[in-house]
């Protein structure tokens, strides 16, 4: 019982950590070719701040994701039904 | 609704209200996550149906209105808004979209403002809703109908039968399975592309559901953390600026879901018998 619910903790701060890691590091990138596309050129930065925020929405999802299943590991823990 | 600890009062604002055929075989409301989860497939949210139903037909009847009303001369504020959505959502379609099909235009306009509108419950104080509901006896009532992961997989799958009907209808049914057996690699390696095609289009509708579900679930959740372990007085230091933040992703999240929508279409519309 308590090691299931000191893995899951454990668990969710990987989930959150690498998630944020991983989509911080991708929407600094993200961003920042846009801003360089935007400072070369900028009578497309309309039609680059649409692609990008349909980018960033794709790039956020996957960090999203896996705080929602953090977040059920944490509120609402499946694997203490196994445990009984 | 305060009572409790904070971990009972988050697990309450997570449950739907879930009505269905419990494992005695009698039908009626789930007290509880744990008999919620008894009824298994046999049982339905009645919240998420509602408040889906509900946003659905307000949809309907705004636009409508507006669209009856219409005027040239004398354009109301609504006819504004309509025009502005309604021209974001015909531009989007005509940059994505390559094949010929009526239906793609309604149904991207119906995607994006059904998704918004039931996104935006989301910025509804969260014990506001479950209060008034508690007072008149009922126990659990989730509003947001896209925090409920039923209703995202509702819509993604229905988009994914649409990709597989004008897949077939277009392509032929010889010219859809050919496109799953020899796509990437060509004739020589058909298993490995079977299954590499396979995993593609199932991941498609998944993928589609579970960012709209994760990032309105998440967003939910911080405001009912907020709620739960914050004093009330200092509540609006923090579930203000979420709330502010939020109205961009609820916004981004239907446009995406509709964006995705056109373009998965508009590939079940082109051939790609030049590969």
């Amino acid at each position: 019982m308590e090691s299931v619910v000191a893995f899951s903790a454990l668990a969710a701060g990987i989930m959150i950590g690498l998630g944020a890691l991983g989509a911080g590091v991708g929407i600094g990138i993200l961003g920042s070719k846009f801003l360089e596309g935007a400072a070369r050129q900028p009578e497309l930065v309309p039609m680059l701040q649409a692609r990008m925020f349909l980018m960033l929405g794709l790039t956020d999802a996957v960090p999203i994701i896996a705080i929602a299943f953090a977040a059920l590991l944490m509120f609402a823990n499946p694997f203490l039904g196994q445990v009984g | 609704m305060a009572a409790g600890s904070p971990a009972e009062y988050i697990s309450h604002h997570i449950q739907n209200l879930t009505w269905g055929k419990h494992p005695d075989g009698t039908w009626g409301f789930a007290h509880g996550p744990q008999e919620a989860a008894e009824m298994g497939f046999v049982a339905i949210n009645v919240d998420t149906m509602f408040w889906s139903l509900l946003t659905g037909v307000v949809f309907c009847w705004l636009f409508r209105k507006v669209a009856v009303s219409a005027s040239v001369e004398k354009p109301s504020r609504w006819q504004h808004c309509v025009e502005l959505v309604f021209e974001m959502v015909v531009g989007s379609v005509r940059d994505a979209f390559h094949g010929h099909n009526k239906i793609i235009g309604p149904l991207a306009l119906t995607i994006f403002v059904w998704i918004f509108l039931m996104n935006l419950m989301d910025l509804v104080p969260v014990d506001f809703v479950p209060y008034v509901s508690h007072l008149v006896g009922i126990e659990y009532m989730k509003m947001v109908p896209t925090t409920d992961v039923n209703a995202t997989f509702g819509m993604s799958l229905s988009v994914f039968a649409l990709m597989i009907y004008y897949g077939i209808k277009v392509k032929g049914p010889g010219g859809f399975l050919g496109e799953l057996a020899f796509h990437p690699f060509g004739k020589a390696l058909l298993p490995v592309n079977l299954v590499l095609e396979t995993v593609s289009l199932i991941a498609k509708p998944l993928s589609l559901s579970l960012r709209l579900f994760g990032n309105m679930f998440a967003g939910e959740l911080v405001f009912v953390l907020i709620a739960a372990l914050v004093p009330f007085w200092l509540q609006w230091a923090l579930s203000v600026p979420w709330a502010i933040f939020h109205i961009l992703v609820i916004t981004l999240q239907a446009y995406i879901f509709m964006m995705l929508t056109i373009v998965y279409l508009s590939q079940s519309h082109e051939s790609h018998d030049s590969h």
